[in-house]
């Protein structure tokens, strides 16, 4: 069901909309409408524009040019309370939950006039019940969010926006932390919602989900709106090249040589950190030229497992032995000296500082040795050779080496952490989230490199939220749920579905 | 209004921006002296002259910078580890205690009891900023209060030596320690003129606090700590250990200033030693932009408006309190200068 922009039932028009930032257009004149009961899917890669566009609608930031029409009336740009009043909700890629407060409690939050006596709980519980009812989003009122699980903290953030009587949705790239159940799940709310007339904006650069749920797709490239078609009439190759603007092709892994084993985990446990989940009874064995794909919703262990491979943390039980001989005095130096390649999350704020020059950020873990530097002093000029060696060989684009990394893009910077990475010949690499946000030459360019690493006979563990990601790249599949690990699953040997029950927890008990 | 970060300034805003914070000081300081009714002109005309207008008026100011120079080398070296030593004053006194006390009680010669007073004091200077880098490490104790109340504590104890143990026998019931004898002092650069060595080895130390900072690994380490602690420590970076080293270093050379207060001019201790030259080094350092050599120039811009002020003041009917008010608004428009390089306001 397609419906032509013009339509009577318009409840949502963007018109002209344009936003700078600096010398970057995010929004380029964008303009398209959005009928009463249909859901929208949003398409771009990260940076294509589509969170700003969204944050303009909501009122979050205000546009150079240009209008939105809600119901047929403008809004006063820069008011997200404006936007809620009109019926606009929107759920964020990040929770805006209060976790000490409950479900009931949460949804209330801002509702009420300040001074008003009560929370009048009564009366929102029922109301609440019925809309869980209505809709399919089964969460009990009372529970505490801090402790309720990611694709439920989702339901009540949707239901939040229900009991505002919103009739225009946007979710922001809401699967990113979902099992493949739970989007199914989320799907099914969705078809509910539309069925009653509600209409969804759906932002994602995920294809199959916008295959599946859409019935119009919006396509964004460099903030520009290139493609507008029924989801009916495309097919996700066609949707994949208007989001690049080329043909693209994921890079096929030949066949794995699995040699020795160079990191062995033997009932290995750590602390939990605050909110993150700690490891319990992890055994893991990582073999030269083979690539470990780790699967997991996000937030199970993952960055516990990170942390313990980086030398950010020791285990707390159990042993690890590299190759062969056991862990004892354990730093992210002792990790690096170990031959340990780390390609951290957050390539921002771990992964490289900001304010230092490519240089000094290419020597950040060699410095303290020679040749870089000798009894305490700097070779500039070596760590200068080494900066313009990782450039040239990973293709960074950037001004010179005596940028301020804090200039490049997402890709570039990824590049540069790859080249100081592997040019130190690593045995073993930790790859956490290697291609999370980049565009799709960078996301290629990264892991053919991964895969080339591996053909040298490196040890891989890539870590990804991306199940298509881990299912393409891996030889050996191991999935990871509160902190505990699935045996090993061969390339091909599971399904997504099979796995997306091993993410949700199901099948540990059984298997030891 | 919003605050929205700029990638990359431009060099016009990056040295623009501060020279236009000095010239807003100096048109509110125009103002200020027009209100206490005299002519800006001259009172800035006298300020020169009194900083620098004579030979004596030079040397002043010299003088009055040396212990600019250590303190504002101590901020300066501990800011760019985003160590917030607000605790030079305590160290500078921890610098003088030590000093009065080796020269005064051991009785080594002259040749031997210089060296040991300055390391001595370096030592002591340190030590006073471990405790609280420690607490910070560890158990997270933020360093700005500790280092700030560690001031007080400081002065009352040197109030308390000064009326005790140290009080000076010979010193007509006046709070104040025995003397350095002679040959414990610092000799003048050039015999008849006032200014001691104390001066070179504070050029000497911007000069080495800036080869640290630019061509030692352990200077890498310090500004990667101060930029992003979280990534460095990612890297391998020692991050605690390379916060005890800044302190020991920051700590070091706020005492020197004591040292050289000490053995250099005064050649005792008293409670009033400092005017304030640990707070005054924060100024001193931000002004400076934190960078080792700029420290020499604006400890000399600042003292020069100390010394200028208090002479003007003496000629003109503008109080010298208008010296406060220059370096207070410098400060403050400095600040915002920086802060505007890095972003620029938006409407909306």
């Amino acid at each position: 069901m397609t419906h032509e922009d013009g339509a009577q039932d318009t409840v949502l028009r963007l018109t002209g909309i344009t936003k700078r930032f600096g010398a970057l257009t995010a929004n380029d004149d964008i303009s398209f409408g959005l009928a009463r009961g249909e859901v929208v899917a949003l398409l771009g890669e990260n940076g294509a524009g589509k969170t700003t566009l969204m944050n303009i609608l909501f009122g979050h930031y205000t546009a150079d040019a240009g209008t939105v029409e809600v119901f047929g009336r403008a809004l006063p740009p820069g008011q997200p309370g404006a936007a809620l009043a009109a019926g606009v909700g929107m759920v964020h890629q990040h929770f805006t939950l209060a976790d000490n407060l409950t479900v009931l409690e949460n949804i209330l939050l801002g509702t009420r006039p300040l001074w008003a006596p009560g929370l009048g709980r009564a009366a929102a519980r029922q109301r609440v019940a019925q809309l869980s009812r209505d809709f399919g989003l089964a969460v009990h009122p009372d529970a505490r969010v801090g402790a309720l699980s990611v694709g439920e903290r989702q339901r009540v953030e949707i239901l939040k926006a229900l009991y505002r009587d919103a009739r225009i949705l946007i979710l922001d790239e809401p699967t990113a932390v979902l099992t493949p159940q739970e989007t199914e799940a989320l799907f099914e709310t969705l078809r509910r919602a539309v069925a009653q007339g509600l209409s969804v904006i759906f932002i994602s650069h995920k294809l199959h989900e916008v295959t599946a749920i859409s019935s119009r797709v919006l396509v964004l490239r460099h903030g520009r709106l290139v493609g507008e078609v029924a989801t009916a009439r495309t097919d996700r190759h066609r949707l994949a090249e208007m989001m690049v603007g080329a043909e693209i092709s994921a890079p096929a892994p030949s066949v794995a040589r699995p040699g020795a084993v160079l990191l062995e985990l033997d009932g290995v446990e750590t602390e939990a950190q605050g909110n993150a989940t700690g490891l319990r009874g992890v055994n893991l064995a990582l073999r030269a030229g083979q690539i470990t794909g780790l699967a997991g919703v996000s937030g199970n262990g993952q960055g516990a497992l990170a942390d313990l491979l980086s030398g950010l943390a020791a285990p707390s039980a159990g042993r690890m032995t590299l190759g062969g001989a056991e862990v004892a005095d354990w730093s992210p130096r002792a990790a690096v000296a170990a031959g340990i390649g780390r390609i951290p999350e957050d390539r921002h704020r771990t992964g490289t500082i900001a304010d230092f020059t490519l240089t000094e950020n290419a020597v950040l873990e060699s410095y303290a040795r020679q040749p870089v530097s000798r009894r305490g002093w700097m070779d500039r000029a070596e760590a200068r050779r080494r900066a313009e060696a990782i450039i040239a060989a990973y293709d960074v684009r950037c001004p010179g080496p005596e940028t301020r990394i804090r200039l490049l893009s997402g890709g570039n910077m990824q590049k540069l952490i790859l080249g100081r990475v592997l040019e130190a010949a690593p045995s073993i690499i930790l790859a956490n989230q290697p291609v999370r946000g980049l565009d799709i030459g960078a996301v290629t360019y990264v892991q053919e490199r991964l895969i080339a690493a591996r053909d040298a006979g490196a040890a891989v563990l890539l870590i990804s939220e991306d199940l298509d990601e881990v299912l393409a790249l891996s030889d050996e599949i191991r999935v990871i749920s509160e902190g505990r690990l699935s045996p090993a699953f061969p390339r091909g040997s599971r399904s997504p579905a099979e796995l997306g029950q091993w993410m949700a927890g199901h099948g540990f008990d059984d298997a030891a | 209004m919003r605050l929205e970060p700029i990638a990359a300034p431009t060099p016009a805003r990056r040295l623009g921006l501060p020279a236009l914070a000095l010239a807003a000081t100096v048109v509110l300081a125009s103002g200020l002296s027009m209100l206490a009714g005299a002519d800006p002109l001259a009172t800035f005309g006298q300020i020169l002259q009194g900083a620098a207008g004579s030979k004596f008026a030079l040397l002043e100011t010299l003088n009055r910078a040396t212990p600019l120079i250590f303190t504002g080398l101590a901020v300066a070296v501990a800011f760019r580890a985003k160590l917030w030593n607000i605790g030079a004053e305590a160290q500078l006194y921890a610098g003088a205690l030590v000093t009065v006390v080796i020269g005064t009680q051991t009785g080594l010669p002259g040749p031997l009891a210089i060296p040991a007073m300055a390391l001595a004091a370096v030592v002591a200077g340190g030590l006073v900023l471990l405790g609280p880098v420690l607490l910070k490490v560890r158990l997270g104790v933020d360093e700005v209060v500790t280092t700030l109340l560690l001031n007080f504590i400081m002065a009352l104890f040197i109030s308390y030596l000064l009326e005790g143990p140290l009080k000076d026998p010979m010193g007509m019931g006046w709070p104040k320690s025995p003397a350095l004898p002679r040959d414990a002092r610092l000799p003048r650069i050039v015999e008849g003129l006032r200014l001691h060595w104390g001066f070179v080895l504070a050029l000497i130390c911007a000069l080495g606090v800036w080869v640290m900072q630019t061509r030692t690994t352990l200077g890498y380490e310090i500004r990667a700590t101060g930029l992003n602690p979280q990534a460095a420590r990612f890297a391998g970076i020692p991050v605690g250990r390379v916060l005890v080293k800044t302190a020991l270093i920051s700590g070091g050379l706020a005492a020197l200033a004591g040292f050289s207060e000490v053995a250099g001019l005064k050649g005792n201790l008293t409670a009033d030693l400092s005017p304030g030259f640990g707070y005054t080094g924060i100024i001193v350092a931000m002004l400076a932009l934190l960078h080792p050599l700029g420290v020499v120039v604006s400890a000399l811009f600042v003292a020069g408006i100390f010394v200028g002020a208090d002479s003007m003041s003496r000629a003109a009917e503008v109080p010298s309190y208008i010296a406060d008010i220059l370096l207070a608004a410098a400060l403050l428009f400095m600040v915002l200068a920086i802060l505007l390089t890095r972003v620029r306001v938006v409407r909306g």
